[in-house]
């Protein structure tokens, strides 16, 4: 007979064992399926996947920025998930700090210096993205309704935004916004070292460190953990439960509009409906994969980045649908997460 | 007497490292009470599960009626007629009584059938219930008796009750036990496992006694003493007795005047509540549950709304300082500790999936540097808890979800009095704690005492109450009934005045 029963003490080895055996394990079962689909030689596939992401140095370096954005977005996420605040309007707070920054691009063009239009810019936008987020907070702690909804309706809010904002700015008809400030790059994050995505890197990079020592040495880390856990005791001991939502929510929501800001200022320069591209629902996904540990979801906002990535490769390198890619890192990402199982419960026979 | 329902032969379970049963052999006969003893952690509860199927044991053998068992599920252990009744109720809130007796079973639904059935049950033992009752109406002592009645339902002929009596009132004990003495007359094997001496001497026909997963002895109640027991399961000589030294010069320090609270549905919790509560001396605060203690410890640590009256916090210098309205963050840093110990000892206190040091910071996450918290007191803090009251824990690093019962709430009870207060608010403070472990939790009290603090002591265990506390106030139905000079009153006093008003004042 089968048992099952729960592990209490797994140790850091083995649990890194097994998630290594579930990604092997993934492959394995990835190639079969590929072959039985395709009749393509699975090894050249995932050589194919590799190329995706490694092939020239502009691959590489997309696959870095695409990362950083997804972490941002990620560490937007976290400290809400933390505190059981289940924002699902990152792509909403993302988008908004990306409006607002793409409207201060519209209409200062260069009548102010580069610098003082970034500098504005980013303040505007992660001061939107802070009342995106802000304004279910407030109603969550006032009134208790729920987050989940209000910040996924938000997202819908910030998406017809945008789409209006477009529709005035661009009277063609062709709702397609175009790159701004083309000539003069007023409000372009600049290159660093000839890489134009480096600073977007590196101001992710520094975010992630903050968000660590954060949620683990501050006391305001340590007040989001125990409203997350449980707000009677939050409330026992004297933790003004209201504003530690309140702020949480904020914060996240700020830290979704920078993610915006750098979509816009340091990537595309420009803003469309479609600029999130689903990110903001993928950065919960990361942060759950990493159970909010900020240096574990550098790995899992890489590992889906490299997956997409070598999926869009593969689709162009065999001519099949983008399909194909999605069975590939759906297998993947179920045997990933499935495997948490085996790290939770031990499973045994035993005689009947 | 002489039929084996259960025997247990050199039962072993160990979780990781843990060894929390070590070949224990024991045995339980139809038509008796066994009481099984053991300090917090020894094993108890861990033996009765793998009776009762949630565990499998790694090794040993359990002998249902002389015959070779196999339990492998709570399923199997309903084919041999065993019923557990956890500390933990395991009932559907919206479901009534009836439904929750019947869920789970594989028949056709006959819920007709299953009341008469029922009410059956209940003529027999002497159960008092009404089957059509929904459960989130019913009090603890009500679903306890659902609880029994269920495995009743299922032909239990061996019931198991882990603590049954921790949360219930002494009348509602009265109660149980006559039940399960009717049980035991009827020929079926019953064990209890409980903290409480007197309710052991009282109840049961033999006992049994676990130490350190170890099985010790067994011994007829009738030829042994609380005294033989207690030294069985701590495994040394112990003292029995409470001391209570002398208050040195008190002095006012909490006053509270006329006070009212009303609950959300309107209805009048504590009413017109007056007393003083002096430095140095220890004022216990009795009452069958449910009658304003919650609401009134509350009230003075500022997290209860209040409608009328006063709650004066006197210095040294003999200002009076109004502690309503004011924040519970500023009161505690008066000194006002609360260590409220509820039913459910993980819902307020602690949080269950952080370790033993974020425990302790809870109380002191806000004294560290700046924006960040300083982990080394709390650390620090944390091993002298483990060390002093004995909390058996892999380390301090461990969730307090992990630990068992009593031990969770010598982490709470331990950091609240570690507080360093000027006023000390205990409640049901070793509720489901071992001898050994209230006794420490006594001296505790007794140390901030002596350290000039004003203890209030709320207790449901009027033995207790009356050795340890030098006043004892007694509330009934949200009023005051009554407050009595420990020295020279007895258990029977304060046990009227729980029960009725107008008693006299000392």
């Amino acid at each position: 007979m089968i048992y099952i029963s729960r592990r209490t003490d797994v140790s850091v080895q083995k649990a890194i064992a097994i998630k290594v055996i579930a990604i092997l394990l993934s492959l394995v079962v990835c190639a079969i399926v590929l072959f039985i689909m395709t009749r393509l030689n699975p090894l050249d596939i995932y050589i194919a996947m590799f190329k995706g992401s490694f092939s020239t140095q502009r691959k590489f370096w997309a696959l870095l920025q695409n990362t950083a954005i997804l972490l941002c977005i990620s560490l937007a996420v976290t400290p809400a998930f933390k505190m059981r605040f289940w924002n699902l309007g990152a792509e909403g707070q993302v988008l908004i700090g990306a409006l607002v920054s793409a409207t201060f691009m519209f209409y200062i063009q260069d009548s102010w210096p580069s610098w003082l239009l970034i500098l504005v810019m980013l303040v505007a936008s992660v001061a939107s993205g802070l009342i995106w987020a802000g304004i279910p907070g407030y109603f969550k702690a006032k009134f208790g309704t729920n987050e989940t909804l209000f910040t996924l309706m938000m997202n819908y809010v910030a998406i017809q935004l945008v789409k209006f904002c477009i529709a005035v700015w661009v009277p063609n008809g062709s709702s397609v916004m175009g790159v701004l400030n083309r000539q003069t790059q007023c409000g372009w994050i600049p290159s660093l070292f000839g890489q134009k995505y480096l600073i977007n890197i590196l101001t992710v990079a520094v975010l992630t460190v903050l968000m660590y020592i954060y949620l683990k040495y501050s006391k305001q880390g340590y007040e989001i953990s125990v409203v997350g856990e449980s707000e009677k005791t939050a409330r026992y001991i004297g933790i003004n439960v209201k504003k530690v939502i309140m702020r949480t929510a904020c914060i996240s929501g700020a830290i979704g509009g920078l993610a915006g800001f750098l979509l816009c200022a340091g990537t595309g320069h420009t803003v469309s409906a479609t600029l999130a591209g689903g990110n903001g629902f993928t950065a919960v996904l990361v942060s759950w994969l990493a159970k909010f540990n900020p240096f574990g979801m550098v790995l899992t906002s890489l590992l889906i980045v490299f997956l997409q990535k070598g999926s869009g490769e593969i689709a162009q390198a065999f001519r099949l649908s983008d399909n194909i890619s999605d069975v590939t890192t759906g297998i993947i990402l179920f045997f990933i997460i499935g495997s948490e199982f085996f790290t939770n419960y031990r499973i045994h026979l035993r005689r009947k | 007497m002489a039929v084996k329902a259960i025997e247990l032969r050199d039962i072993t379970k160990t979780f990781g490292s843990v060894i929390a049963n070590d070949k224990v052999s024991l045995s339980v006969y139809r038509g008796e009470i066994l009481a099984l003893l053991g300090e917090n952690g020894s094993g108890k509860t861990t033996l009765m599960n793998m009776i009762s199927g949630i565990y499998h044991q790694d090794s040993g053998q359990i002998f249902i009626d002389g015959k070779e068992a196999v339990i492998n599920s709570p399923k199997d252990a309903f084919a041999y007629k065993i019923g557990m009744i956890h500390q933990h109720f395991k009932l559907v809130d919206v479901f009534t009584a009836a439904e929750n007796i019947v869920l789970g079973i594989r028949k056709t639904l006959d819920l007709a059938g299953t009341k008469r059935k029922i009410q059956e049950i209940c003529q027999k033992y002497g159960f008092e219930i009404n089957p059509d009752q929904k459960v989130y109406d019913m009090t603890v002592s009500q679903k306890q008796t659902v609880e029994i009645v269920k495995v009743l339902y299922r032909g239990a002929d061996i019931l198991i009750l882990d603590e049954p009596t921790a949360v219930l009132t002494p009348q509602e004990t009265d109660r149980l036990f006559a039940v399960l003495r009717n049980m035991r007359n009827d020929g079926k094997a019953i064990v209890i496992i409980t903290h409480k001496m007197h309710e052991v001497e009282a109840l049961s026909d033999r006992v049994a006694v676990l130490r350190k997963g170890q099985f010790i002895g067994s011994l007829k109640t009738s030829e042994t003493n609380a005294q033989e027991m207690t030294n069985m399961m701590v495994g040394h000589q112990v003292s029995l007795n409470i001391e209570r030294p002398e208050p040195l010069n008190p002095k006012p320090r909490l006053v509270v005047e006329n006070l009212t609270v009303v609950d959300q549905d309107g209805i009048k919790k504590l009413d017109n509540i007056s007393f003083t509560a002096n430095l140095g001396e220890i004022l216990g605060i009795a009452g069958i549950s449910g009658c304003g203690q919650k609401e009134l410890l509350e009230s003075i640590a500022g997290l209860q709304p209040v409608e009328s009256g006063n709650i004066f916090f006197i210095e040294k210098d003999g200002t009076r300082k109004q502690l309503i309205g004011l924040e519970p963050l500023k009161i505690k840093e008066m000194g006002v500790a609360l260590s409220f110990v509820p039913e459910d000892r993980l819902g307020m206190g602690l949080v269950a999936n952080m370790d033993l040091v974020d425990n302790m910071m809870l109380r002191s996450y806000t004294n560290g540097k700046g924006l960040f918290t300083d982990r080394k007191s709390p650390t620090k803090l944390a091993k002298q808890v483990v060390d002093f009251l004995e909390v058996i824990t892999p380390n301090i690093f461990t969730p307090v979800r992990k630990l068992s019962g009593g031990n969770v709430q010598k982490v709470l009870v331990g950091r609240e009095i570690s507080n360093a207060p000027t006023v000390l608010m205990t409640a049901y403070a070793t509720r489901g704690l071992d001898i050994n472990s209230s006794y420490t939790i006594y001296e505790m009290i007794n140390m901030q005492k002596e350290r000039q603090v004003a203890v209030l002591y709320v207790g449901e265990d009027l033995d207790v109450l009356l050795e340890l506390c030098d006043k004892v106030l007694v509330l009934c139905g949200g009023k005051v009934s009554g407050l009595v000079d420990c020295r020279n009153t007895d258990k029977h006093t304060v046990g009227a005045l729980m029960t009725r008003l107008g008693g006299t004042k000392a």
